[in-house]
């Protein structure tokens, strides 16, 4: 009970303080094992994070568990209908799935030209021309995949909906091909299939999204309707369900409704074609929690043996202290008192070395930031190291610290003080 | 002060073992300054060291201010060490990264006194073996005169019942030895109790009694006219 005052003793501490600055060499020595480990850990903790970060970040906005979903045809008999029927989607079904799929956040039905089936339109501005894949999209398209607009334009929004407005989004390909370099193709006009529409946006390309191009134009779905006559019937949608939905679920889910919608067998897997991006992300998300992981083993290795070094270190001192420590003793330090100053110089050098490589450590994470801010191609951001795992780092850090502490301060006391004093 | 009665003391080597100590009766006033000599393997250093606390006897007792000293733990010795005990040796033991001051300091600091408090007691007692001016001193920096008497320094701050003193001359040329004897009888004088422990005839001549050591018994225990240092 004594021994364990004294750790809270401000002349515990003086002493400590004295032994551990008036044998630098040892000290320097003995903190560098510690020192490197936990620099390395925060370094790769924080790398992976970084890398995770780095990830999220070129998916922003991409909603997560986002799904696509489209017709092929049926490939069973199902009653009375025959197989190879194509199950063409309806307005109304968008309101049956909501009603039916309260996980559905955002859905976002789809027409298009050129991409998958018919043929691209031409596209005249001026005098240079094109065929580009036409889309007609909702505004709610942009919830549920990366739209970026550059700055000026706007995407698709209700009320070019509701009045069938001519208005569209084009690709930034479709700016280069249709537009001359300097000029803002925003408020401008160009011809699809021969009709006049005015350009609000241009859309940033980001690779990952679905299946567009750089090239692609986006018309309202009303107006594309229209023009295409296409009635109420559309072959494919894009659907986000809320965060707490896993994708996976989401896309059986959907699937299984509209088998019963569209009276198609339970087991016949070809009458829809889909795709989640939730699958796609977990392969990346495994990925970043594999280099947390392997970071996080490899720093706690690090760490360990650091932590051994100084338990390797503090035992030759001890030896090297003998005397010292039976002078100690001869003037009437307890076995106890010896320990706990042993340990705490163990713990404490533990410590302070900790403190610097966690220092050090965010510093390099500092730099790389700085130095990989600029890169677009690399995902790469905002190195952080969780509290949780720095704390996690200096508790098993202190605790490693006792423990191995133990060893040469048992030894120290194990020695007879005769026999110490003897020792020159 | 001592009383011991019938002291044995055996080292085991090997298979065979040394008896040292062959029943050793002896008792300290208090006051005295005693010179123990002997040659080595006398057992002389035995006995100190028993005295001392540092070491056990096999059979025996011993009773250091009436106070039984026997079946004592680490941690219960190292207290009566602290309480009743300065130590003087001869290669000194000073801790070498402490300066004077806070080597005198250290006994105190076992004692549980406030750093204030130690760092002034151990002024006065660096004062009294005439080194106030090297307080701030390494060990490495004062000459062994110098370091004995910061030992003795140490010794005494804990206000110690009884100074045991090894060979404290030992490892001084003879001038240094005198000024250091002089420190030991100027602190008698104040009446305190010393035991020296000395293989040197003028050294024991200094000190009050001297008893003789020989393989393991006491062959001679005598008060003798004290040889008392002036003007050192």
């Amino acid at each position: 009970m004594n021994s364990l005052k004294k750790i809270f003793d401000r002349d515990t501490w003086d002493e400590i303080f004295e032994s551990i600055s008036k044998n630098r060499t040892r000290t320097i020595i003995t903190s560098i094992g510690v020192f490197w480990g936990i620099f390395i850990y925060i370094a790769l903790a924080g790398s992976a994070k970084g890398l995770e970060n780095g990830f999220d970040e070129a998916f922003s906005g991409l909603s997560k568990n986002s799904m696509g979903i489209w017709v092929q045809s049926t490939s069973m008999p199902y009653k009375g209908f025959e197989e190879g029927r194509f199950p063409i989607f309806e307005l109304s079904d968008v309101e049956y799935l909501t009603d039916r799929v309260p996980e559905i956040q955002y859905i976002s039905p789809g027409l298009q030209a050129g991409a998958f089936s018919g043929s691209p339109p031409l596209v005249v501005r001026g005098l240079k021309s094109d065929n580009f894949n036409l889309f007609g999209n909702f505004p709610d398209q942009a919830k549920i995949s990366v739209i970026k607009i550059y700055d000026g334009g706007r995407y698709i929004n209700d009320q070019d909906i509701k009045y069938e407005r001519k208005v569209a989004v084009i690709g930034e390909g479709a700016q280069e091909r249709l537009f001359d370099l300097d000029e803002d193709p925003i408020g401008k006009y160009i011809r699809i299939n021969d009709i006049n529409f005015k350009v609000i946006g241009v859309e940033k390309y980001s690779e990952g999204d679905g299946f567009g191009t750089d090239s692609d134009i986006t018309i309202p779905y009303s107006t594309f309707a229209k023009i295409y006559n296409r009635g109420d019937k559309f072959g494919f949608m894009f659907i986000s369900g809320y965060d707490y939905v896993n994708p996976n679920y989401l896309e059986e889910t959907i699937k299984e409704n509209l088998k019963v919608r569209k009276i198609i067998h339970p087991e016949d897997d070809k009458a829809f074609g889909s795709f989640n991006i939730g699958s796609l992300f977990e392969s990346i998300i495994k990925f970043t929690r594999g280099m947390v992981f392997l970071s996080l083993v490899v720093g706690i290795a690090t760490i360990f043996a650091g932590v051994i070094g100084i338990g390797n270190i503090m035992l030759i001192a001890v030896k090297e202290r003998t005397n010292e420590l039976g002078i100690r003793r001869a003037l009437g330090a307890t076995p106890g008192e010896i320990k706990v100053q042993i340990v705490l110089e163990s713990v404490f050098l533990t410590i302070i070395a900790g403190i610097i490589g966690i220092i050090v450590g965010a510093f390099l994470l500092f730099l790389i930031n700085i130095g990989t801010s600029g890169l677009e191609d690399f995902p790469f951001a905002n190195p952080t190291v969780p509290l949780a795992i720095v704390s996690g780092a200096f508790i098993t850090m202190i605790t490693l610290g006792t423990l191995i502490g133990l060893i040469p301060a048992e030894r120290a006391v194990s020695i007879k003080p005769i026999e110490a004093l003897r020792e020159e | 002060m001592i009383e011991i009665k019938n002291l044995h003391k055996s080292y085991e080597i090997g298979a065979s073992s040394l008896h040292v100590l062959k029943g050793i009766d002896f008792s300290v006033e208090d006051g005295d300054l005693v010179a123990i000599m002997g040659s080595s393997g006398s057992g002389k250093s035995t006995l100190l060291n028993i005295l001392g606390m540092l070491d056990t006897s096999d059979t025996g007792t011993y009773d250091l201010d009436k106070i039984r000293i026997a079946d004592m733990d680490e941690k219960k010795a190292a207290n009566y060490r602290n309480k009743f005990l300065g130590f003087v040796f001869q290669s000194f033991n000073l801790i070498n990264y402490k300066n004077a001051l806070e080597n005198v300091a250290l006994p105190l600091y076992y004692q549980g006194v406030s750093r204030k408090e130690r760092q002034k007691t151990a002024l006065t007692y660096l004062d009294k073996v005439g080194l106030k001016d090297w307080a701030d001193h390494l060990p490495s920096e004062l000459s062994g005169g110098q370091k004995q008497r910061v030992a003795i320094a140490r010794a005494l701050a804990s206000n110690p019942k009884v100074l045991l003193a090894d060979e404290p001359t030992g490892a001084l040329d003879s001038t240094t030895s005198i000024e250091v004897m002089a420190l030991i009888q100027k602190i008698n004088n104040e009446g305190k109790t010393i035991l020296v422990v000395t293989h040197e005839q003028d050294i024991a001549k200094m000190c009050k009694r001297v008893v003789h050591l020989k393989d393991g018994i006491i062959v001679e225990d005598k008060k003798i006219k004290q040889n008392v240092i002036k003007n050192v």
